[in-house]
């Protein structure tokens, strides 16, 4: 019996990365990348809520959504959305790297994405400051002035909570990246195991595209 | 604790089981194998059931008298909403896919283990961490807002420890979301060669099928409790209409999962009882396509009728009707399934070892819980019942009488599989027909009330409805005598019980091929199949009598 156990586990490929449920690498990559889309389709419904909210609110109080949307600041949202975009780019040049097992160009391509999702968040950080000086934070010492003084708090509420969330979604990713700048630096990656980086790379461009929807529908409504 | 049976010479496969291979509390706690983790979670389940189960037995003392009595006003309120908190979210949504699901998916279809191990395990310490936060809530102070959360009460009125328990139901939510997302992937990736869709056993359909509403439905959930908590803590504005919110929205996003989160209960549960139908019927399933189709159709269909629990919200007529419509329509494919199985039970040869007296209870249950759902589905007989015992005892029926009943047939069934002991066979069966005679007891006489009138949470009521809810009350005794048989007798066979073989039940089906308990890779080789699922020959069905006779 435990010849067969040890002929089963010599029958599978010497990688130090290959687990052992897996019949081959080929079926831990397709398995583990299925994971990350189906991981995405979730976000994609826990992001849509939020848009619902949004999308019925924005529907009721059109006039409110509007007049609130100008305290924001389009300049710093365009250059973030610039800075991420970005950080997509060398997110997508790290993957391709990490496909041909340079793992010098992988650490140096999520060093750089890391460094610009930094950026992004800076940027959030100033322009939420900017919010609790103007008493744009809804609760007790919301202060807009004006007729929709009262809606705009709802318009507010998803600013922070779709930005927030959003932002919550970079942090955990920057994380991320950490974690496989620590990875490549140790050499892990060659042509036959890259899948963890094309992983990365899927979570940090659905965090991109979020990005690119809520710039739009917070940013530019006039 | 050892009897002579643990020192008997063993049969080869020992040394190599999966609950033997590897000692100690850390080789539990950080394993990775899919067996271990759904001993866990059955360990972590039962346990929270006790928890709910004390709470339900509060609600049923305090309702044997007419005034409130044994608890006030504001602490009855308390006790349902913990008993409504810890039996949908850590009982009824995990039980069947985390524990028989987990354990027996990867078997069935021919792999070593789920396709992610470790985010299987990260599952299971989600789920304690909201139960962790759950029973603090319970322990500062409790909730009373109901298991709904609605708004604006639990985000502005609400005196009690909301927050903690509303953000237990969002982490545990997570754990479902893995796992279901863990199943998925297994479905499409992890098969054996030859193992095809169409040759899948109903199971695993029924928990593909469940784990596509866990994902597309328990994120919704999960943010919308995310905003009742931003809303609380800080003041934001979602659903407050002194800024022009809507609390409504607070109940079509809530029920947009809550509504579906049923199907994660009772998916699970069908699919067990299509296993157990065919085994203890020796026939090939009647219909095994529609059976399949029918568990993806109930999973879609699920997620657009959920406007149904809110007739009387203040949506509009025109929604509710068709909120209705399409409520009918979810009737057809569950009763498929009910008409196929009873089509298999035809000149089966049919044994009443206690998991079919499950499915039997199943069976039962379920017809009066879906039928009576029709009548709930109607708007105009809705405006008469909503809100009172009636509605109670209508989930009661599908969510207990059917959820949990198949999720007990299920751990009879593989219990020799999951442990390599055999239960009493005798205690099983009994402890089926109290739980059956039980619930029945308890939650019938909720229908007549809840037509009568009766309201539901409330602590106190008309004295003409005594004889009812004492009855009602007398079930739950007996129910709670069903429900803790299981509980010492399976413990007991740990220790004492035979020791079960390969395949005690001549069941088809790869988990009955591999040794009693499965060694740690399920598999040394991996299988190749040939054959469709429940291929029960009629020739095998007369052996089997005969066996079954002498």
């Amino acid at each position: 019996m435990s010849s067969q156990v040890l002929d089963h586990s010599a029958a599978h490929p010497a990688n130090p990365n290959f687990q052992h449920q897996f019949e081959d690498l080929n079926q831990q990559y397709a398995s583990t990348t299925f994971g990350m889309w189906v991981f995405l389709v979730q976000e994609i419904l826990f992001f849509g809520a939020l848009f619902c909210a949004y999308a019925i609110y924005r529907a009721t109080y059109p006039e409110a959504y509007a007049a609130a949307s100008h305290h924001l600041d389009v300049t710093l949202g365009t250059f973030n959305t610039v800075v991420l975009i970005g950080s997509s780019l060398t997110m997508a040049l790290a993957v391709r790297c990490a496909q041909l097992g340079r793992n010098k160009g992988v650490l140096g391509y999520l060093f750089t994405t890391f460094m610009l999702g930094n950026v992004f968040l800076g940027v959030k950080v100033v322009e939420y400051s900017d919010k609790f000086k103007h008493h744009l934070v809804p609760g007790a010492n919301f202060y807009m002035g004006g007729p929709y003084n009262e809606q705009a708090q709802i318009y507010f509420s998803m600013y922070f909570a779709m930005t927030g969330m959003h932002a919550l979604h970079m942090i955990i990713g920057a994380g991320l990246l950490i974690f496989f700048m620590w990875k490549a630096y140790n050499n892990t990656y060659s042509t036959e195991y890259y899948g963890p980086i094309e992983i990365m790379g899927l979570y940090w461009h659905f965090v991109d595209i979020v990005w690119i929807f809520l710039f739009p529908m917070l940013y530019l409504i006039a | 604790m050892s009897s002579a049976v643990n020192t008997l010479p063993m049969p080869e496969n020992v040394g190599e089981s999966y609950l033997t291979k590897g000692k100690g509390v850390m080789s539990w706690l950080l394993t990775k194998d899919h067996k271990r983790i759904a001993l866990l979670y059955l360990l972590s389940i039962t346990f929270m059931s006790l928890l709910g189960g004390f709470f339900a037995a509060l609600i049923r003392l305090e309702l044997i008298t007419p005034g409130g009595d044994l608890l006030s006003a504001e602490s009855y309120n308390k006790t349902f909403t913990m008993h409504g908190v810890i039996m949908v979210f850590f009982i009824l949504i995990p039980a069947t896919p985390a524990v028989l699901g987990n354990f027996l998916m990867p078997i069935m279809i021919g792999a070593r283990d789920l396709a992610l191990p470790r985010i299987n395990l990260l599952s299971w310490y989600i789920y304690v961490l909201g139960a962790a936060f759950t029973l603090f809530s319970m322990l500062s102070g409790g909730v009373d807002t109901g298991w709904t959360f609605y708004t604006p009460y639990s985000s502005t009125y609400a005196n009690s420890a909301v927050i903690t328990a509303a953000l237990g139901a969002f982490i545990s939510g997570f754990s479902s979301i893995l796992t279901g997302l863990n199943f998925i992937v297994t479905v499409h990736k992890m098969r054996a060669p030859g193992m095809t869709w169409f040759r899948l056993p109903l199971f695993v359909w029924a928990h593909y099928a469940t784990a596509l509403v866990q994902i597309l439905g328990t994120p919704v959930v999960a943010m919308t409790i995310l905003l009742v908590a931003l809303e609380r803590l800080f003041g934001f504005s979602f659903f407050n209409p002194n800024t022009g919110g809507d609390p409504i929205l607070f109940q079509h996003m809530f029920w947009f999962y809550s509504h579906p989160a049923v199907y994660i209960m009772i998916l699970p549960a069908m699919g067990v009882i299509s296993e157990l139908v065919t085994c203890f019927s020796r026939k090939k399933v009647f219909g095994y396509s529609f059976i399949a189709m029918s568990s993806v159709s109930i999973a879609v269909i699920g997620f657009i009728i959920w406007g149904h629990h809110m007739y009387v919200s203040g949506q509009s007529v025109y929604a509710g009707m068709v909120f209705s419509i399409l409520t009918f329509i979810v009737a057809i494919p569950s009763a498929v399934k009910v008409f196929n199985w009873t089509a298999t039970l035809y000149k089966g040869s049919i044994s009443y070892d206690a998991p079919m007296l499950y499915a039997f209870g199943f069976f039962g249950l379920f017809l009066i819980g879906g039928l009576t759902g029709l009548f709930c589905a109607n708007v105009a007989v809705d405006l008469h019942i909503h809100d009172t015992y009636f509605i109670v005892a209508h989930f009661h029926y599908i969510m207990v009488g059917g959820a949990i009943m198949g999720y007990l047939g299920g751990l009879h069934f593989w219990w020799p599989k999951i442990t390599g002991r055999t239960y009493p066979e005798l205690a099983g069966r009994i402890s089926a027909i109290f739980v059956f005679l039980g619930f029945n007891l308890t939650f019938f006489p909720q229908f007549l009330l809840g037509y009568l009138g009766m309201p539901r949470r409330y602590h106190a009521y008309p004295e003409e409805f005594q004889i009812l809810n004492m009855m009602s009350s007398a079930g739950a005794s007996v129910l709670a005598i069903g429900y803790t048989l299981p509980m010492i007798y399976f413990v007991w066979s740990l220790f004492a019980g035979p020791k079960a073989s390969a395949n005690p039940w001549g069941a088809k089906g790869l988990e009955w091929t591999i040794p009693s308990p499965p060694p740690l890779e399920n598999f040394t080789e991996i299988p190749i199949v040939t054959e469709e699922a429940y291929a029960y020959a009629p020739e095998e069905a007369e052996e089997h009598e005969v066996k079954h006779h002498v």
